[in-house]
């Protein structure tokens, strides 16, 4: 009798509308249980980019966003299978609204930041519009990607937020030669190092003598003693950075 | 005149895979007859053409690309043969070349969804003349293996309420077993058997007691219509018992628990059923009342060694909830078992095996932080066994997840999870393989992983033990030490299990990385 019920109910029920019509208060605890550990409450960004914009970078339209929310962004943003057709469309619907949400307002000048960013060479190491060196993140974006409080953190102690993809380690070779970088990729047989000058290193990790890996260490030195008013006007910088 | 006498030569031809080649997989090492290589799931070939002193020469001798990534398929090797699936879709090749001898493939519906679970098909079954293949859309179909022409087609379930199948069926005497996925869908999980000639359906074992049967009770009001326990991996069999073992999957909602009170028989559970009338003999359960979604769908993994003295038939398992268990295959008879991976919501199994759980470790709205993650310890990718070294070989994830409690409600054909899981971050992720003794699940050695893996792995009477990683790596290791022996860069993540057979009379291995199937030769 209970198949008969079941059966004679699937076709109201399989492809009703009903099912994808969005709850945006829905979305909020979806978002808040499971999206802001990264993107912040409110979608004000974190260790992944704010949300609270008209335009996301990489869900421009309602179609991209359900998808990015559904199948995530490899290799950080984990999917999300274990949501409901709904769900997907509540949480789409709550990051959209997060597009009214004003800028995050933040102390300093953007103007004098830049002027600090040049005088304190990190156009060495970061690449800004296509200008400087890419050893590190590329901060074209930065602004957008990450909110004023993480910026900060990472200017005055970088070792706090290792980006991914930007592990330091140490390998020490047969001969005793010693080779820092970053981790370009690595498996359980092989490494590939980036040294600071930018040239690959691949080691099979049976011919080395030692590899270390620097968990705590960042490639960048920690800017910590920036008098305050710099610092505002770096992070302000910094933040302003938003493809615009 | 001679045409017309090897024409009626063929027509006469002889089963090529009997029953009583497959219950002898052993004296045939060069064939790989069944899912497991045997049915005794322990996914050990006899061969050992390939050793600790040759394998760093092994290369590939040639590959078979398909067209969705992350294939699961574990060939079937028969006669100068090698069978494949893909979803809805099978393939015989020329074991020498990979060259397609034949296809064959069905049109997956348009109205099909799969709830919870990727486009996969892990492998096919041979029988007499026919392969049998398992689709997604629920239907059993079985192929002459001459030409991958139709032979019959049987419908196991409805698709629309979330029944689907992935796995490779199981073949024994006149009969082929199948079970089905569908646990994030709110179906009821069952495992069939389908008369190999003609396609009959048999009998059907329901994984959860209907009302009034023993078990029942185990489920809150009516929680047990909808409450999944599905069969998504290929079983076991012992032909002397005549019993046929089975892993079952998590309860629905997966992380909602409120709804479906008590143990949830027989989710999370070993069932062994007869062959002939698929009634239940025994039932272990892994995780009572599991809000974790740790299905018990493992390959069961039969062998018969010492414990405590005293010469055991056992089933064995390293368990997707962080635990391994030795059982009497004859009784279910818990007779050891300890963790094997880390985790965070027992306290230890008692002198039954049932898990003392730690309060505040179920999911709830804030969210609760548990190792290991919903895809658990270890998946549904096979364990394998080695008589010559008395270990069980599985591929281990390190993995913890915080994990949350939603509503849920049950609409046919939708998901049915109430939660869900945040893992930790990917650089706190890794795995190994890990060599268990057999009677214990005591850990002997290690073989350390990057990342988590998704790899089934392989044991070999040369002494060697075959897997993959994330990273592409296809690898063998020494059986009794761990020692990396041999690795190849595949090119893409191992979602596979290994296989091996020969070809012209020499050992080969063949693995499955991302899109691409590799086999290997010395």
């Amino acid at each position: 009798m209970w198949r008969r019920i079941l059966l004679a109910a699937l076709p109201a029920f399989c492809q009703s509308p009903h099912d994808a019509i969005p709850d945006v208060a829905l979305g909020r605890r979806l978002f808040d249980s499971q999206c802001a550990l990264c993107h912040g409450p409110g979608g004000a960004g974190g260790r992944g980019p704010s949300l609270n914009r008209p335009k996301l970078a990489k869900a421009a339209d309602d179609a991209a966003l359900t998808k990015v929310i559904r199948e995530g962004l490899a290799p950080e943003m984990p999917g999300s299978w274990q949501l409901s057709v709904r769900e997907v469309a509540s949480v789409a619907a709550y990051v959209k609204s997060l597009g009214s949400v004003p800028v995050e307002k933040v102390p300093g000048d953007a103007r004098r930041g830049e002027s600090v960013y040049k005088s304190s060479g990190c156009a060495g190491c970061h690449i800004i519009s296509g200008q400087g060196n890419g050893l590190g993140p590329e901060l074209t974006l930065a602004g957008a990607r990450r909110n004023a409080a993480h910026l900060r953190e990472s200017v005055v102690n970088p070792a706090a937020y290792l980006p991914d993809g930007y592990l330091m380690v140490e390998a020490v070779t047969a001969e005793g030669l010693t080779v820092s970088g970053t981790r370009a990729a690595e498996d359980p047989f092989t490494i590939q190092i980036a040294d600071p000058s930018g040239r690959f290193h691949s080691f099979r990790k049976s011919g080395l003598r030692a590899l270390r890996k620097l968990e705590k260490r960042s490639g960048m030195p920690a800017f910590d003693k920036l008098p305050a008013g710099s610092l505002d006007d770096l992070v302000a910088y910094l933040a302003s950075l938003r493809g615009n | 005149m001679r045409f017309a006498t090897f024409a009626l030569a063929a027509a006469v031809l002889p089963a090529q895979v009997p029953y009583e080649r497959i219950l002898n997989a052993a004296k045939e090492p060069g064939s790989w007859l069944t899912y497991s290589g045997s049915y005794s799931g322990q996914r050990y070939s006899p061969l050992a053409g390939i050793t600790a002193a040759n394998v760093s020469r092994l290369r590939v001798r040639w590959t078979k690309q398909f067209a969705l990534a992350r294939t699961q398929v574990s060939p079937i090797v028969a006669d100068g043969v090698m069978y494949i699936t893909a979803p809805n879709q099978a393939e015989a090749l020329d074991l020498k070349t990979g060259r397609t001898l034949w296809s064959w493939s069905r049109p997956i519906p348009s109205d099909y969804q799969s709830i919870g679970f990727g486009r996969v098909s892990r492998g096919p079954a041979i029988l007499d003349d026919k392969l049998y293949v398992a689709t997604l859309d629920c239907y059993l179909v079985a192929l002459d293996i001459r030409t991958g022409q139709e032979r019959w087609t049987s419908r196991v379930e409805d698709y629309k309420p979330g029944y689907s199948m992935t796995l490779a069926p199981l073949a024994i005497r006149g009969k082929v077993l199948v079970g089905v996925s569908g646990g994030e869908a709110g179906i009821r999980g069952f495992v069939d058997a389908y008369d190999a000639a003609s396609g009959k359906r048999l009998w059907r074992f329901y994984t959860i007691p209907g009302k009034g049967e023993p078990g029942n009770e185990t489920w809150s009001g009516e929680s047990w219509k909808t409450g999944g326990s599905s069969t998504w991996v290929t079983g076991a069999y012992d032909p002397d018992l005549n019993l046929v073992y089975w892993g079952t999957g998590n309860p629905g909602p997966d992380w909602n628990g409120d709804g479906r009170l008590g143990d949830n028989l027989y989710a999370c559970s070993f069932v062994a059923l007869d062959a002939e009338t698929g009634k239940l003999k025994w039932h272990f359960q892994f995780t009572p009342h599991d809000t974790h979604d740790w299905d018990a769908t493992h390959v069961p993994i039969l062998l018969n060694t010492t414990v405590r003295g005293q010469p055991r038939k056992l089933v064995v398992n390293p368990n997707r909830n962080a635990f391994y268990y030795a059982l009497d295959r004859t009784s279910g008879e818990f007779l050891a078992g300890q963790a094997y991976v880390k985790q965070t919501w027992a306290k230890v199994l008692d002198d039954r095996g049932r898990p003392i759980v730690i309060p505040g470790t179920e999911p709830n709205e804030q969210g609760v932080l548990v190792w290991p993650s919903l895809n658990g310890a270890t998946v549904w990718f096979s364990p394998s066994y080695s008589p010559l070294t008395n270990l069980v070989y599985v591929s281990a994830r390190e993995v913890g997840a915080t994990y949350f409690k939603r509503e849920a409600e049950y609409k046919p054909g939708t998901f049915f999870a109430g939660g869900g899981e945040v893992r930790i971050p990917v650089d706190q992720q890794w795995g190994a393989v890990r060599a268990l003794e057999a009677a214990t699940g005591k850990m002997v050695w290690e073989f350390r992983l990057t990342s988590p893996p998704w790899a089934g792995t392989m044991a070999t009477a040369g002494g060697l033990v075959f897997s993959g990683t994330q990273e592409g790596n296809i690898f063998a290791l020494d059986a009794r030490t761990g020692k990396p022996l041999w690795d190849f860069q595949a090119g893409g993540p191992v979602f596979a299990n290994p296989v091996s057979f020969n070809i012209d009379g020499q050992q080969h291995v063949a693995l499955a990385a991302d899109r691409v199937l590799y086999v290997f030769g010395l």
